[in-house]
């Protein structure tokens, strides 16, 4: 019986996967154009930027910084962290907010795609791969910038890569389920607000602990704190259990994101 | 009649009327947010260092005046332009009328500067809730934040009627836009730069508007003198309009 | 090359197929619903489309031909009745019927980031055809709607009628048993209809099941061995174009212009001509199935139209007399 089973569950999944990365190749194909190709490579910049300016240019500012435990460490290896957790959210939901609602909506590509035998949760996979493979990209660059710049060291480097794929994920889910919920272009101004807060207030560039409580209880039910103490433990190489309580919000997230995202875009296409 | 420029203006209040609930958020909530995170959190680390002789929030607050006028400047230069030309083809079907090429730059310039001068109010009356303005010539940041709206908005014209998709937005930010907010003295002095982003510095308007407004607020003087700094955003606001000129008249001959 | 092969090979089972199809069609449709909250676009349609055949949809707008094709295409849950496609549930093997099916959608949905070809190398990825098959068919199928040469262009400058004939490649690209086409050549300039034509022709020669919509008259006597006349969502009726110009209306028309007074005023002295008489806006038509008879049964009641034109009838006929509206606006 599971003989006979589980090689139908690996064909029907190795066909869902096909169908999502027929997706992605769609993706690939149209970043292969000239203008697609400088958006890409420029969106690598703005982490760096905030890097060097608040973390090099405010830190000369900071004579000392004290973490909340009592450790002392160069306020760039502070903001680096977070700023790599940034960059995987930005990364994230531009490419599952904006772009897929452009591409629902206005292109009109998706009326396309649905006359295939691929189905709408294999689109929202196929997208979400591809927010993935570009913000990895970013984030292999990025960390190797910290490498460069001492602010971690090559081995931490490479366990926090995979850790930056998971905060993409959690983004990435979720936006394209706030996407399907979005009327006209003038709601990604909200989106664009709250995004900006989390980026701000995640102990992006102080530490939560320094918040007001109500902001620090706030600030730890939302999914960048996570991600920024995440990468922060593992880039500055302090671990504990804490880690993976912060990979298992991140990965419920991204599964709630998903599952909502598939559903909602099945209620949306098949009209 | 009205001059057909004030009805290129007119023509664009009626859509904001539309979209302003959003525009409220992103022109006037993000740079608070801003001044928040960074003048009361890293601001309590800054100033147990004492180097900037102010208060990190004080510091800082004028620069995110400026650097106000830059986005909102920056966020309706682009993206509209481009509409204007490609998707709704608004500037096409003015041309069908009496304005002229430079009705259309003005009209549309004067609109984006109304909408600088409100957020420029707003945030300026929130610093002074915050106790970050202490001078009696901060008044003349408003005007200031007018002057780099246009110093920014109107080079950016020209950039949007060039370019062909909308794509090439983002690489005007990152390049731009963004290194700018980063790096021309808003969150710390410039003095701290190497020379050669220094120099860069020194170029960009947004620098000069923020040693202007810093000094509107706090009362010091500025780094080359007042009339220094304002003939620069002159110049950058005159060389934009020429130029954006230019490339509208290219742009609607084909 | 490859597509005359596969096209052979359609054609050789042919025989084939018409026999299974006696046994069940291709499409089947019975008291077909669609509603859209308390709109019902489609009321309950039966419909047959067998192996082989260019089945029309023909009807004004709004008459509920989108709605259907959408429904047969499996992008839109049926509301009622019961709906077969390639003897499978379209709600439950959506994917797999999809797989066969071709689809010109009304509105062109192509992907403006990418060049020509790449649409068809793409679109034919999501039917898991591999990368050097897509190559292959995405440039015969080029070749076969005339696109080689824009091949590397990007789709935004193609004119309408290149687009069209994008869409109809792509929706060749996984070689269909069925190609669904909604309104092909709306909007196209004769020209551009014709060489549509004659390749939605050829795929039909090749036993290529179509399904297509149209609010031309002459579309769907050019391509279509049968048809439904749609109007409300509901079906007036279904024939072969011959068999519906029959029954619904005479071998020939006299249209009437006169340019004194109001038109209806003539009707009265009309009576008796022909088999009937059909009031527009700014004519008369007068069927009879001998026109130049009728017209000089006309002209001895001393009546002076100030145009005549004696006109086979057609299938606008057809509509006019079951639905008493002209089709096209
Ligand atoms: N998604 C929808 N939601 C609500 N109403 C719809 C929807 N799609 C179609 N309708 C309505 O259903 C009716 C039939 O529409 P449909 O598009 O099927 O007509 P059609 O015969 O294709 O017309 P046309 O020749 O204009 O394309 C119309 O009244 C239309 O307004
Ligand atoms: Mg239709």
């Amino acid at each position: 019986m599971v003989t006979l089973v589980l090689p139908r569950l690996a064909a029907r999944a190795e066909q869902r996967f096909q169908r999502a990365a027929a997706v992605t190749g769609r993706n690939v194909t149209a970043a292969r154009h000239f203008g697609y190709w400088w958006v890409l490579v420029s969106g690598f910049f703005e982490p760096v930027l905030y890097l060097l300016s608040i973390g090099v240019g405010v830190g000369a500012l900071i004579k000392s910084f004290t973490l909340p435990d009592g450790r002392v460490i160069p306020y760039a290896a502070f903001v680096a962290p977070a700023m790599l957790a940034a960059s995987a959210m930005n990364g994230a939901l531009a490419e599952t907010t904006m772009n897929f609602f452009g591409k629902m909506k206005y292109l009109r590509l998706y009326d396309g795609v649905l006359a295939t035998p691929v189905k709408p949760f294999e689109i929202a996979l196929g997208e979400l791969m591809w927010a993935l493979v570009r913000g990895s990209i970013y984030s292999v660059a990025f960390l190797g910038l910290m490498v460069a710049m001492g602010l971690t060291s090559a081995g931490w480097a490479l366990v926090a890569l995979p850790a930056t794929v998971i905060v993409g994920l959690a983004f990435g889910g979720m936006g394209m389920a706030i996407a399907t919920y979005v009327r006209s272009w003038q709601d990604f101004d909200y989106i664009m607000v709250v995004q900006f807060a989390l980026f701000l207030f995640s102990g992006t560039f102080a530490p939560a602990g320094s918040y007001p409580l109500v902001m620090q209880i706030v600030v730890q039910l939302t999914p960048l704190y996570h991600g920024v103490e995440l990468l922060r433990g593992l880039t500055t190489g302090v671990l504990g259990w804490g880690l993976l309580g912060h990979t298992a919000y991140l990965i419920a997230f991204a599964s709630i994101g998903l599952a909502i995202a598939s559903r909602r875009m099945a209620v949306l296409l098949y009209k | 009649m009205a001059h057909p420029t004030y009805a290129v203006f007119e023509h664009q209040l009626v859509s904001y009327r539309r979209v302003w609930r959003g525009s409220v958020l992103s022109s006037f909530l993000l740079p608070v947010l801003f001044l928040l995170a960074m003048g009361l959190t890293v601001g309590g680390y800054v100033d147990r260092g004492g180097g900037l002789g102010v208060r990190y929030l004080d510091f800082i607050a004028p620069g995110l005046l400026a650097s106000t006028a830059l986005q909102v400047a920056a966020g309706e230069a682009t993206w509209p332009v481009h509409a204007g030309f490609v998707w709704h083809r608004m500037y096409h079907g003015m041309r069908a009328t009496p304005v002229r090429i430079p009705d259309m730059v003005r009209g549309h310039i004067m609109y984006i500067l109304l909408r600088v001068a409100l957020s420029a109010v707003g945030f300026l009356v929130v610093m002074a809730l915050f106790g970050a303005v202490h001078s009696a010539w901060a008044p003349a940041a408003l005007p200031v934040a007018v002057l780099v709206g246009l110093a920014t908005a109107a080079p950016i014209f020209a950039y949007s009627a060039t370019i062909s998709t909308d794509g090439m937005f983002a690489v005007l930010f990152r390049f731009a836009v963004v290194p700018m907010t980063l790096f021309a003295g808003v969150f710390f002095p410039v003095d701290s730069l190497p020379l050669a982003a220094r120099a860069l510095a020194y170029v960009s308007p947004l620098w000069h508007g923020v040693e202007l407004t810093r000094a509107a607020t706090l009362g010091t003087p500025t780094a080359w003198g007042g009339w220094a700094h304002v003939s620069f955003l002159v110049m950058w606001s005159v060389a934009g309009y020429l130029l954006a000129v230019h490339r509208f008249s290219r742009r609607l001959a084909d | 090359m490859v597509l005359r092969k596969s096209l052979a090979d359609l054609s050789y089972p042919r025989v084939r197929v018409l026999d299974v199809s006696a046994a069940e069609p291709l499409i089947a449709a019975h008291g077909l619903v669609k509603r859209f909250g308390d709109f019902t676009a489609v009321a309950g349609i039966d419909v047959d489309v067998r192996a082989g055949e260019a089945f029309g949809f023909l009807g004004p707008n709004g008459a509920g031909k989108s709605s259907t094709m959408r429904m047969i295409g499996c992008v839109s849950a049926p509301s009622g009745g019961t709906l077969r496609i390639l003897g499978m549930d379209p709600v439950r093997d959506g994917p797999a019927i999809r797989a066969r099916l071709g689809v010109c959608p009304q509105q062109d949905s192509l992907d403006q980031d990418i060049t020509v070809r790449e649409n068809l190398t793409v679109y034919a990825r999501y039917f898991g055809i591999s990368r050097r098959q897509a190559r292959q068919r995405a440039d015969e199928l080029l070749e076969f709607v005339q696109l080689t040469e824009r091949a590397n262009d990007k789709v935004e400058p193609l004119s309408g009628g290149m687009k069209r004939r994008l869409t109809i490649a792509r929706a060749l690209v996984n070689d269909p048993a069925i190609v669904l086409l909604d309104e092909p050549t709306t909007g196209l300039d004769p020209q551009a209809r014709h060489l549509v034509w004659e390749r939605l022709f050829q795929l039909k020669q090749r036993g290529v099941t179509l399904v297509l919509t149209t609010h031309y008259m002459d579309e769907a006597e050019q391509l279509c061995d049968r048809l439904v006349v749609m109007d409300g969502g509901r079906i007036g009726a279904e024939g072969s174009p011959r068999q519906l110009i029959e029954r619904y209306a005479t071998r020939e028309v006299v249209e009437l212009r006169f340019s004194d007074a109001t038109l209806d005023s003539y009707l009265g002295k009309l009576e008796g001509i022909g088999e009937r008489l059909e009031l527009l806006p700014d004519r008369i038509l007068l069927y009879a199935d001998d026109g130049d008879l009728a017209v000089a049964a006309v002209h001895e009641r001393q009546l002076r139209p100030s145009s005549v034109l004696v006109r086979r009838s057609t299938l606008e006929d057809v509509f006019l007399h079951l639905t008493g509206r002209t089709l096209v606006d």
